[in-house]
């Protein structure tokens, strides 16, 4: 994986006082600089790090009890909300919005005294698969900028691949967190819908978004999940279930498994160098003694045309509140409230961004709905059914975590479709509801990673996370 | 099921979208792409299957009712584009 330290290891030398955290702040701002080219920050807040950094410091050295996450240092995607910071998911019509309160995430890692450097760059709105949809321009790959980075949380992908920051959170709508961590070659856990307090993160899609750890190992994503997880009032969508210690849970020894191979993610469209370095994973899983099981998600051809409805439809709605009045850029060209209106959102979006407003308004509007979201709605309902079904025959089911590994930088900017079938095996996770995660485990000959996906049943990330775990030490 | 540029126009006034011809040529070329893709659905018999709007377990979450804190008016106001008053201010509404 990476030659960076991990977050735990950086906690542990930092419990030990082997450095400064406001030393460390101004080593990855440095980083970040030196990284400019990579675009992975749309901006950093140098004085507020700094400033964090020695006051933790300071709690350090008069031996005063530390947060578990002292001595790490966290990115977060522009579309999760910092009390003073400017919060703009990437987009033109929040370029000036100015966030008056904490996501309750961001409130969580500051008690747990993990220091915030700034936001990541992402696709317009989390609506991408390559963040090519940034208002910013695209965060390019660590590994060879000629490549994209992923999407649409590419920027915090970014930043733990190339050491700008220990820990990011990301948003997974579709695979946002998942298929960039698989581009990038570094983990990204995206948690059951209900795990994570949503409140603070600017809405995409309500029933499908989820925020959820970048790490350099799958260690650092535990940590950083017990951090942010529990039940939130300011999100009732959030579930009341005990928080377990998930880095604990880690070593607890992992049970000879069945794992579950949907075939329908291994068939046609499977790059052969991904299908290889899946397949000598599994040898190993095999010859640990764990049993793999082939089992069908048949719906999986229908995954990317349900997502597609469900998640434009709830984003047509959620983007209604861009208008102009409360917050936001206004547009100048408004001398009625109507054109405001049209104005303020015809100027302020970008293409992809109105891409979907368009289809999720027309699959919402009357006499499309029965046949466009009442359809999709049904078919998710049969997506969830298959994953129970699986899930009563095997503990945890194993894909590729995309078709392909990382393409290259406009090559599929033309074509929405192809870019939609990028996400092809994370999406119904989040139709599910349930929680998954990508890992490293390869490299293709032209030298970008590959991503494995394991897919975890509701509210099981402990094993989840101990399952990658284990993984992660046979690589 | 294909989109004709007319739907388009009028989609895009709901969703307070103004396209030039150019753009609602191109939207109306790539909505038509994506419909046709999504028809796919069609080939599933999902009668009698109850719709799925969320995968939450949660139901009726009920807290007391209390005063609490919210935003400050000046808090509040502090993005808005324009205010006066105390208040959001818009363009006028009758041109």
């Amino acid at each position: 994986m990476s030659h960076l330290e991990t977050a735990l290891e950086r906690r542990r030398k930092y419990l030990a006082g082997e450095f400064t955290l406001r030393d460390t702040v101004d080593r990855y701002l440095e980083t970040i600089e030196k990284n400019r080219h990579l675009n992975a920050f749309v901006r950093v807040n140098a004085e507020g790090a700094r400033a964090h950094a020695a006051e933790i410091d300071a709690r350090r050295a008069a031996g005063k009890p530390l947060g578990p996450l002292a001595g790490v240092v966290v990115a977060l995607k522009d579309n999760i909300c910092q009390k003073g910071q400017i919060v703009s998911c990437a987009s033109k019509i929040l370029a000036n919005f100015e966030s008056p309160y904490d996501a309750t995430v961001v409130e969580k890692i500051q008690a747990a005294d993990g220091v915030v450097i700034g936001q990541t760059n992402m696709d317009e709105f989390a609506m991408g698969s390559s963040t090519e949809n940034s208002a910013f321009g695209p965060a390019l790959n660590p590994v060879n900028p000629e490549y994209v980075s992923g999407g649409s949380s590419g920027g915090s992908a970014v930043a733990v691949a190339a050491g700008m920051a220990d820990i990011s959170l990301g948003s997974d709508t579709g695979g946002s967190i998942r298929q960039p961590a698989s581009f990038c070659g570094v983990v990204g856990l995206k948690p059951t819908y209900g795990r994570v307090s949503r409140y603070g993160l600017v809405a995409f899609a309500s029933s499908l978004d989820q925020i959820g750890p970048f790490g350099r190992s799958v260690a650092d994503t535990a940590l950083m999940l017990s951090v942010i997880s529990g039940e939130d009032p300011g999100d009732s969508t959030c579930v009341p279930a005990a928080v377990p210690d998930y880095v604990a849970g880690l070593d607890s020894d992992v049970a000879k498994l069945r794992i579950g191979l949907p075939e329908e993610c291994f068939g046609e469209g499977l790059d052969p160098e991904v299908k290889d370095a899946i397949n000598a994973v599994l040898d190993k899983l095999r010859a640990d003694g764990h049993e793999t099981v082939p089992v069908h998600l048949r719906m999986t051809d229908y995954a990317i045309a349900t997502y597609y409805i469900i998640a434009t439809a709830e984003a047509s709605s959620n983007l209604a509140r861009y208008d102009g009045v409360r917050y936001g850029v206004r547009s100048p060209r408004a001398d009625a409230l109507e054109d405001m209106y049209l104005h303020t959102r015809s100027e302020g979006f970008g293409a992809e961004v109105k891409r979907r407003i368009m289809l999720g308004t027309y699959v919402l509007s009357a006499g499309y709905y029965d046949a466009y979201y009442k359809k999709a709605q049904q078919v998710r309902r049969l997506i969830r059914r298959e994953y129970d079904k699986a899930f009563e025959s095997v503990d945890i089911l194993l894909t590729p975590t995309t078709p392909t590994p990382a393409f290259r930088l406009g090559e599929k900017a033309d074509d929405p479709l192809q870019m939609y079938l990028s996400d092809i095996y994370t999406v119904t996770v989040n139709l599910a509801g349930t929680c998954a995660l990508s890992m490293p485990c390869g490299t293709s000959s032209s030298g970008m990673p590959i991503g494995l996906q394991l897919i975890g049943q509701p509210f099981k990330e402990s094993e989840l996370l101990a399952m990658a775990h284990k993984v992660e030490g046979m690589l | 099921m294909s989109i004709t540029i007319d739907q388009v126009a009028h989609v895009a006034k709901l969703a307070k979208l103004a396209f030039d011809e150019k753009d609602q040529e191109k939207m109306t070329r790539e909505l038509g792409a994506i419909l046709t893709y999504v028809d796919k659905l069609g080939e599933l018999d999902t009668t009698g299957v109850e719709p799925m709007s969320h995968t939450s377990e949660v139901t009726n979450v009920m807290r007391e009712d209390r005063v609490g804190t919210s935003l400050p008016r000046e808090v509040a106001l502090k993005n808005a584009p324009d205010a006066q008053d105390g208040y959001f201010k818009v363009p006028k509404v009758i041109k």
